[in-house]
């Protein structure tokens, strides 16, 4: 039977996550880590002449749920404004996951939407949900 | 004397503890994160009871029979705490939140009256959190410069680096008993003797020694020792400091307000003798009667020699049932008789948070993160691990179960 936390899907993200690495001459990039587990994630996008995503990358070390959730959600950037990336909803990751995230592993499933959307703004991404606030030097100049 | 294993009254004490007949995952709770906070013992719960049911009311306040009978209680606590570590004055032992607000007393009273711009600070990599930040803030604070001790491949603290950066002079050596990671115990007895030479003086971290060690500190060496009743099978909330008797008397004051004052004036205030000078305010009454009862129950039932002892023969056990798992890294000394826990490790291809996940689902309660060291992190090279800490409950057959949860997440992560 299948796992129901760890569904093949998952695990195949997991252990082979999209989109992994850099994104050279990135136009956006940010980085940070969850401070529950000090995982960290770093994510660089190239935007084309409408300002639209043209390439995403994702790059760091973190458990089977924050991987995978990046990995999926770097998978449906492309073509994507910026503005689009800031109004992308939690639902949005949760759905992609398709799995039942528990309190406890809601930071490691939001670490990369809350990292594209910081990219996307220039600055540590605002939550209603969560107490956390990245450090503003790590921002990239935009 | 040894105490074996066979011989711990393991049955007896576990009883003790109600949160243990707790089902999680529909199997008895296996509680493997006393590192980060004790199951409080049943005498410490009755204890609290007692007081909030027939002794409420404030301390060192009113002549009325309520306030007396809390005050005697809370001065009595105050008594315990200082024959359980030893203390050669009751006054030595002032009553905080945790082992984190002791050491800030320290950073912020005695640090700010000693430490000056270009002084020096000395730190390991193996210290918690709440012995870095205090320092960190305390050296920005007067532009002091701030050292590091090395810690080893094993785990061990480097002697010789650290007797090294002694050279240097520091004004303090900020050091913990027992790391919270790597169960690492550091010599203090030594280290203090170098440290005194030096001119420097040593603040303890406690935390995770007072726990698993008899401790002497009247003896010891160090200057001050932080410890926390909720490692201590008390409740969270309580804390004590110890400090020598004359190098707190010569500190200022911590934070400002009631009981920590002999008389305030319009023109000013002059302050209570210690510990009252650094217990301003209402302190955590229930809490510190809480750990008064918890280590008369360690001590009475007990006796730390023995606690000290079960410790290092799960730690022994444990090390051992880990090391039949493939792909596991175990970090900390190798080993051995007086190798105390935790033990963290880190199961290849399997990020510990999913770890911890896969335990839960068979009763077993593991930490996984950083545990408050990202320094020590950052020297072993990993963002996270995952950590089994014991306690005077932990058994044999709760490792064994951790052991084949650890089975279980190679399984589903497809090892």
């Amino acid at each position: 039977m299948e796992d129901q936390l760890y569904r093949d899907q998952i695990l195949e993200h997991y252990k082979r996550p999209h989109n992994f690495g850099v994104v050279e001459g990135a136009d956006l990039e940010f980085e940070d880590t969850n401070p529950f587990c000090g995982d960290e994630q770093h994510v660089t996008i190239r935007l084309d002449e409408d300002d639209r995503v043209a390439e995403v990358a994702f790059e760091g070390k973190g458990c089977a749920i924050s991987t995978a959730a990046t990995s999926l959600l770097t998978d449906e950037l492309i073509g994507k404004t910026r503005e689009e990336l800031l109004r992308l909803p939690k639902e949005y990751v949760l759905e992609l996951l398709g799995i039942d995230i528990s309190a406890t592993r809601m930071k490691c499933a939001m670490l990369g939407l809350k990292i594209v959307k910081s990219a996307a703004v220039g600055q540590p991404a605002e939550w209603e949900d969560e107490g956390q606030v990245g450090d503003p030097s790590e921002a990239a100049a935009l | 004397m040894t105490v074996t294993a066979g011989t711990f009254p393991i049955e007896r004490v576990r009883e003790q503890f109600p949160v243990l007949a707790r089902e999680v995952s529909g199997v008895p709770v296996a509680y493997l994160d006393s590192g980060a906070s004790s199951q409080q013992v049943l005498a410490s719960i009755e204890a609290v009871d007692d007081y909030e049911r027939r002794h409420h009311s404030n301390v060192h306040r009113g002549s009325h029979t309520l306030s007396g009978e809390a005050t005697a209680a809370y001065e009595g606590a105050r008594d315990t705490v200082a024959r359980h570590v030893g203390a050669a004055d009751r006054r030595e032992v002032v009553f905080v939140r945790n082992a984190t607000e002791a050491l800030n007393l320290v950073a912020r009273a005695w640090g700010d009256a000693n430490v000056g711009a270009g002084d020096r600070i000395l730190l390991t990599e193996m210290e918690h959190h709440s012995n870095i930040v205090p320092w960190q803030q305390l050296a920005e604070r007067v532009g002091a410069e701030i050292d590091w001790a090395p810690v080893d491949e094993e785990g061990a603290l480097d002697l010789d680096a650290l007797r090294a950066l002694l050279g240097r002079g520091p004004k303090v050596l900020a050091i913990t008993h027992v790391s919270n990671v790597l169960g690492t115990e550091n010599p203090l007895a030594e280290i203090a003797a170098w440290a005194h030479e030096a001119g420097a003086i040593v603040v303890a971290d406690g935390a995770q020694g007072a726990p698993k060690l008899p401790l002497d500190l009247g003896s010891l060496g160090v200057d001050f020792y932080a410890i926390t009743g909720h490692k201590l099978y008390a409740p969270t909330g309580i804390g004590a400091l110890w400090g020598r008797l004359d190098l707190l008397r010569a500190m200022p004051p911590f934070l400002g307000g009631g009981s920590m004052i002999r008389k305030v004036t319009r023109a000013g205030t002059t302050y209570a003798d210690v510990p009252a000078r650094f217990e301003a305010g209402t302190p955590a009454i229930a809490q510190a009667i809480g750990m008064g009862a918890a280590l008369d129950w360690l001590d009475g039932e007990l006796g730390m020699e023995a606690v000290r002892d079960h410790e290092r023969a799960i730690a022994d056990y444990t090390l051992g049932r880990l090391a039949e798992v493939p792909g596991l890294r175990i970090f900390g000394p190798p080993r051995g008789p007086e190798r105390l826990g935790p033990v963290s490790f880190e199961l290849e291809g399997v990020h510990a948070h999913d770890v911890s996940e896969i335990l839960d689902r068979h009763g077993v309660a593991v930490r996984a993160g950083h545990h408050c060291a990202q320094v020590l992190m950052e020297r072993l090279g990993v963002a996270a691990t995952a950590r089994a800490s014991f306690g005077v409950y932990t058994t044999t057959e709760e490792i064994d179960r951790l052991a084949c949860g650890l089975e279980d997440a190679r399984r589903v992560f497809g090892l």
